[in-house]
């Protein structure tokens, strides 16, 4: 297995009342590119800030290759972090903003002409030198601030929100490149994001938090496919949860709709009460009743060029989205009573609240 | 018609100044409107007359010494109130800034008690101390200004980069409050220079800067002499205030809240 590189042990912050981080234990692993992902206030920036040592933790401890450096300050903790608003140095050019690291480690001045002139090309940013940062596009911007914080080669590369000022294109182009960038590098990056898209696309893995805890951990196709609670099914992605009982090991009757086959990794007991999540695109339009089909009225029709949203509602009363690829295999309309296919692999349970899954 | 409004501003603004000046060449000895002539004697006298000699050199220790202690202390005080935490900010805004609102008669008074009791009534001490309270408010004012335009993620990013606390103040707060220092030291300069009510206060023929000394001078004779004196004032202040405009941007400074 990997080495630890950044842990994170029973780390909580508190802001007056709120508790921002809330016992946390989190340890990213050399190489690997780790997001944080969660709403705002869910204590992403600030578990990036105790590492960074923009804040301390109020309990807990931090330890960077196994060495505590609880309460040491951010100039001593040799990181690399790039900030959304990208807070290059106005009055410094673009070279002096990416050596303002190296000269602060006394590095000579030929080393340094060429550690720059080596971050800058990384960054494709070659020429640029002498502009000043007002100077240069948002998206040019971001990559000097990459290269500033690169230059000097830090244990850790902390991202907060890199992406999220750049307009969506721009967005899709760095995203990219950042990800090609941190492969050549290899270097351990931690990288804070709202957007689930950036984070399954970018992750080795990701930590989905939720009110100052993680969630759950894990490669974003884990994340995704196997969300272990109902705040990361809704969260990533999207997904329809149904309430269903047991009625075998692996079978369970979805309200008084269907009785459903599923397969979701474990037996379930008879009588058991279950969430059961499934993505809205697993679902398929069946030609008529059969194995794992449900019936369902359709309530809301949303068309989107590559795919139809539908809404539609059980016999019993509960909701499902689900998304038809168009064309449609059959013409859709608001009030129609259709069936769905639902594949015994497309459940995922979710733990409930106070029991364990 | 808007612009006959402007002009007649202008000119009421403008028509004491242009008034003195003339008065500075005229060649006889009355402060008569229209000048009856064109002379420079009243210029060569005020560069001669030894009291002026005297003051100016007053006012340059003073000044200078009041605005080199003055811009650190205001610097300073304007970054503890945005950023000290402090138990009651309005509070000590308003004290820092309230000698702008003290009568200098007041503030006169007040100086003159406190020299006689500390013994420093022929010290040049006691006036540096007085200019300092007097132009800190315009310090703290314009300094404020820039701290709150300043970005705070801006030194959390130097301290990323290895920068002590001392390092980010040098290398990223200070040039970047420029502009509120720039601000800061033409106020303070201005203020100081043409500072006259305290100063009288807490002067003496040997300590008085030039506002006092020209005061005395008015009260015994009534040439043309201060008018020239006056009008080197007044043509100083202006090439200061050009140069700040032409080098420093004094429009950005004003217009960036």
């Amino acid at each position: 297995m990997a080495k630890t590189v950044v842990e994170l042990q029973g780390c909580t912050r508190e802001y007056g009342p709120v508790r921002a981080v809330d016992a946390l234990d989190l340890a990213v692993l050399e190489g690997e590119f780790l997001s944080l992902l969660g709403p705002s206030g869910c204590g992403k920036t600030t578990t990036l800030n105790l590492i960074a040592g923009f804040v301390d933790p109020t309990a807990g401890r931090i330890l960077i290759d196994g060495e505590d450096v609880t309460g040491r300050p951010a100039h001593l903790r040799g990181l690399g972090v790039v900030f959304q608003s990208y807070a290059l140095f106005p009055h410094l050019t673009v070279f002096e903003n990416v050596a303002f690291g190296l000269r602060e480690r006394r590095v000579s001045g030929a080393e340094i002409d060429r550690k720059v002139a080596e971050a800058l090309a990384l960054v494709r940013l070659e020429g640029r030198e002498r502009q000043r940062p007002a100077e240069l596009s948002g998206g040019m911007q971001q990559r000097v601030a990459l290269a500033r914080a690169l230059v000097y080669r830090p244990r850790v590369l902390l991202l907060d929100e890199p992406l999220a000022a750049l307009d969506r294109k721009l967005r899709e182009e760095m995203r990219d490149e950042l990800r090609a960038i941190q492969r050549s590098v290899g270097i351990t990056t931690v990288f804070v994001t709202h957007d689930q898209a950036e984070a399954l696309g970018l992750s080795d893995r990701i930590a989905v938090m939720s009110h100052g805890r993680i969630e759950q951990l894990g490669a974003p196709r884990e994340v995704y496919e196997r969300p272990a609670t109902r705040f990361v099914a809704d969260f990533i992605g999207a997904s329809t949860v149904l309430r269903g009982t047991a009625r075998g090991a692996d079978r369970v009757a979805l309200g008084g709709a269907a009785t459903v086959q599923v397969a979701v990794g474990r037996a379930l007991r008879a009588g058991e009460e279950l969430d059961l999540a499934i993505r809205p695109e697993r679902l398929r339009l069946a030609a008529g009743p059969g194995d794992n089909v449900v019936e369902a009225r359709i309530e809301g029709l949303v068309y989107q060029g590559a795919q139809t949203e539908l809404t539609a509602r059980l016999g019993d009363g509960q909701r499902m989205l689900v998304f038809v690829v168009e064309p449609a295999p059959m013409p859709l309309a608001v009030g129609q009573t259709v069936h769905f296919h639902l594949p015994a692999d497309a459940f995922m349970l979710l733990a409930r609240a106070g029991a364990s899954a | 018609m808007l612009r006959l409004v402007v002009l007649a501003l202008v000119a009421f603004m403008t028509l004491p100044t242009v008034v003195v000046i003339a008065v500075s060449f005229n060649p006889t000895a009355i402060l008569s409107f229209p000048p009856a002539g064109f002379s420079w004697r009243w210029y060569v006298n005020v560069l001669t007359y030894p009291q002026f000699q005297r003051a100016a050199l007053n006012s340059l220790l003073v000044t200078g010494g009041a605005v080199a202690l003055a811009l650190p202390i205001g610097t300073l005080a304007a970054l503890a109130l945005e950023r000290g935490r402090l138990r009651a900010p309005n509070l000590w805004a308003a004290l820092l800034l309230s000698p702008l609102v003290v009568p200098g008669v007041a503030a006169g008074l007040g100086f003159l008690i406190l020299a006689a009791a500390a013994g420093l009534l022929r010290s040049r001490v006691v006036l540096i101390v007085a200019h300092v309270a007097l132009v800190l408010p315009f310090v703290v004012r314009s300094v404020w200004v820039s701290v709150k335009n300043l970005d705070p993620t801006l030194e959390r990013a130097a301290a990323s980069l290895g920068a002590t606390p001392w390092r980010i103040f040098f290398r990223v707060t200070l040039p970047l409050l420029r502009p509120g220092l720039f601000a800061a030291l033409l106020f303070a300069v201005v203020v100081s220079a043409n500072e006259f009510v305290v100063s009288l206060f807490i002067s003496n023929r040997v300590t008085e800067i030039l506002p006092v000394a020209m005061f005395s001078y008015v009260v015994n004779y009534t040439d043309p002499t201060i008018a020239a004196l006056s009008s080197l004032f007044i043509l100083t202040t202006f090439v200061l205030v050009w140069l700040a405009d032409r080098y420093l941007g004094l429009g950005r400074v004003f217009l960036q809240h």
